[in-house]
């Protein structure tokens, strides 16, 4: 067992008690909700005439069913008001902050706690949603829970669960041009696999990852799931703090800040912390990543032939024949020049405002493809806002993108944001899986947003390192 | 399932119905567009609907379509099954279709989770033993299938195999321990002492 992790110690400071199932008994620092996940959990509590304990440390958003076309409401599809209104009633019943979209802060759960602050180290965090993953970039315990968790977090302010083995993974050496954190998660998907991470939570380190902002820290710890683990995070560090003064949390109170820092250096992983593996990866041989397949460890460098499916383990022959099936792709080939129909910059994975900027470098100057229609879906209102501050708005419409409003949108279509057919899309999202982008038929090629960038203005997979970027004056 | 007292699941015995593959996802088990509800209630029609139904609404080829096995309700999979979202939409779709019992090579954590919230037994077997399972079960789709968590084995007509069920779940569903809110409820005086011992809860 790890000894003198993070994970070790927030787990020991969070834990209350062992339950008579073996399970522990975990305090919550911040549970954040959303409308999916929440409404049974609020029809549970009510059931056994219970109430939410601690409403203070609950956080409430919408963002999976939110238009981001028109948000005046009544939203225009009935199911998605009727979502809407439950979450509005329960929180109100609860006492719970919600920034609804009429709070300018609204957007999607995991952009919104980092920006104001409320996502911090040492801290639990947990969330009906598998990208709960995400707040790990700051040195949280954050983890995805199901329904009937949510409930027991409402009710007693505490979450059950067993302790996992922790896996190092550091990646090393500098990134190369034009390779970001989304190129670093997807390979090391490909490398442990989509169930790799299954019992494990995944610490992120080395030079590639002290390296980034807190923008690619997240897309990282945001794809922990993806390769099985059910959390991932990255030790606090200066680069950490330098994001948290700026918050709502600590821009006007410092002695805040300066009283909670100890607590935040305290909880990082020991210089002789014990791990249960270590994997170790070169970041400088990483290049510009894409899938070529329906699940996230089915990708390739951009210059590298997809894969036989007899070259992959056996486990694994039978999905990828179905999924090369599915994208109409050939093993052999690289995913340069495959065709795409829509560009998708957007999601809790990439549609921060580092994002954006990203994708505006390889924009400026250039016009979206005719046959591709592409959109901009940014993460919350805030960097909506500040994206315009900065002009990115004006740069993204001019090129031909849609400009949208705050939400989950595209990444998993429950709302009028869907691929139609067998569109395939270039998409800075985080899940490939058949029909996930809202039609079955749907092909889904998963990539950073300068790679989303690229296919937008050329029409096709495209190695951005082959663009000339311009600079963005912001 | 979900509420009330719990009860206890030593074993579940029924038909048993074969979904192969490996990675299916919790998208394909319960489609996004399905879970614009409020509540869990009539999800079981929805579960697999696009593996199950064409565009036109015409059914496709699926177990969950086969008359063979209507009303079955232990399930066999593959290797990580439920993976992708943290949806309880996805078990609970299963459950309301009449899964009470999943049998697989491995599953997703998050989904194993949820399932266990529900009273619903997820347990593991190799490869060759989980196959040997859905081929019999595909041929003989009558047989009785008893999933005994208690002692960890399958038995179906002659045969006994064994199977892992994880030490907590075994004790959670056997011991009928598996609803957590009242476990944890009980202990608010507990938990109190470790919101105050903590230095970013502000404590009133």
């Amino acid at each position: 067992m790890s000894e003198g992790t993070l994970y070790d110690k927030v787990w020991e400071n969070h834990r209350v008690t062992t339950l008579p199932n073996g399970q522990d008994q975990l305090f919550v620092g911040l549970h954040l909700i959303h409308e999916v996940t929440s409404p049974q959990a609020f029809g549970m509590l009510k059931e056994r005439d219970m109430e939410v304990a601690y409403p203070e440390l609950t956080h409430a958003t919408v963002d999976h069913i939110v238009p981001t076309a028109d948000q005046s409401r009544p939203f225009s599809d009935d199911a998605a008001e009727e979502m809407m209104r439950e979450l509005e009633e329960n929180v109100r019943e609860a006492g719970i902050e919600f920034d609804d979209p009429t709070t300018g802060d609204q957007g999607i759960v995991h952009v919104i706690g980092p920006e104001q602050g409320i996502t911090q180290p040492g801290k639990t965090i947990v969330c009906g949603d598998s990208h709960t993953s995400t707040h790990g970039a700051f040195g949280a315990l954050a983890f995805g829970i199901g329904t009937s968790q949510i409930r027991d977090v409402l009710a007693t302010g505490c979450v059950a669960m067993d302790k996992k083995d922790v896996r190092k993974i550091e990646v090393t050496g500098e990134l190369g041009e034009h390779v970001t954190a989304k190129d670093v998660i997807l390979t090391i998907i490909r490398r442990l696999g989509t169930e790799g991470g299954v019992g494990y939570v995944y610490e992120y380190a080395g030079e590639a990852i002290e390296a980034l902002g807190m923008e690619g820290r997240m897309s990282i710890c945001n794809m922990s799931i993806e390769g099985g683990a059910r959390a991932g995070y990255v030790n606090p560090d200066e680069t950490t703090y330098e994001w948290l003064r700026d918050t709502d949390a600590f821009a006007d109170d410092p002695e805040r800040f300066a009283e909670l820092k100890p607590y935040w250096e305290s909880i990082r992983s020991d210089a002789d912390a014990e791990y249960d593996d270590v994997v170790t990866i070169d970041g400088s041989a990483i290049e510009p990543m894409v899938t070529w397949g329906t699940t996230p460890g089915q990708g390739v460098g951009i210059s590298e032939p997809i894969p036989e499916p007899e070259s992959l383990p056996e486990g694994k022959q039978e999905t990828a024949r179905r999924a090369q099936e599915h994208m109409r792709v050939e093993p052999g080939d690289t995913m340069a020049g495959y065709d795409v129909d829509v560009a998708f910059l957007g999601s809790c994975t990439n549609a921060r405002l580092a994002d954006l900027r990203d994708a505006a470098t390889v924009v400026k100057g250039r016009q979206v493809d005719d046959s591709v229609r592409a959109m901009v879906v940014p993460g919350s209102q805030r960097v909506k806002a500040a994206a315009e501050a900065e002009g990115l708005d004006e740069l993204f419409r001019e090129a031909g993108f849609e400009w949208r409003g705050a939400g989950c949108s595209m990444c998993l279509g429950m709302n009028e944001d869907q691929l139609q057919g067998d569109e395939a899309c270039a998409s800075s999202s985080n899940r490939n899986f058949v029909g996930r982008q809202g039609s079955k038929d749907g092909r889904t090629v998963l990539m950073s947003p300068r790679m989303v960038a690229a296919a937008a203005v050329t029409g096709e997979v495209t190695d951005v390192r082959d663009l000339p970027t311009r600079e963005v004056e912001v | 399932m979900t509420d009330g007292p719990a009860e206890t699941v030593e074993s579940v015995a029924g038909t048993a119905i074969p979904v192969r593959g490996n990675d299916i996802d919790t998208d394909q088990i319960i489609p996004a567009r399905f879970m614009k509800v409020v509540t869990f209630d009539g999800l079981g029609e929805y579960a697999f609907f696009d593996q199950r139904f064409d565009d036109e609404d015409n059914q496709k080829e699926h177990p969950f379509n086969e008359e063979r096995f209507q009303g079955a309700n232990v399930l066999v999979v593959n290797q990580n099954f439920g993976c992708g979202s943290s949806r309880e939409h996805a078990p609970q779709a299963l459950q309301r279709w009449g899964i009470d019992a999943i049998v697989g090579e491995s599953f997703a954590e998050i989904f194993a989770g949820n399932c266990l919230a529900m009273g619903i037994p997820t347990v593991t077997a190799d490869t060759e033993t989980v196959r040997a399972l859905q081929d019999y079960v595909d041929k003989y789709p009558d047989t009785e299938v008893t999933v005994d968590v208690a002692a960890e084995q399958v038995h179906y007509d002659e045969q006994t195999v064994e199977v892992v069920v994880d030490d907590g779940q075994r004790m959670a569903l056997v011991e009928g321990i598996w609803d957590t809110t009242a476990l944890m409820k009980s202990n608010s005086d507990a938990v109190a002492e470790t919101a105050a011992s903590l230095p970013y809860v502000d404590s009133e």
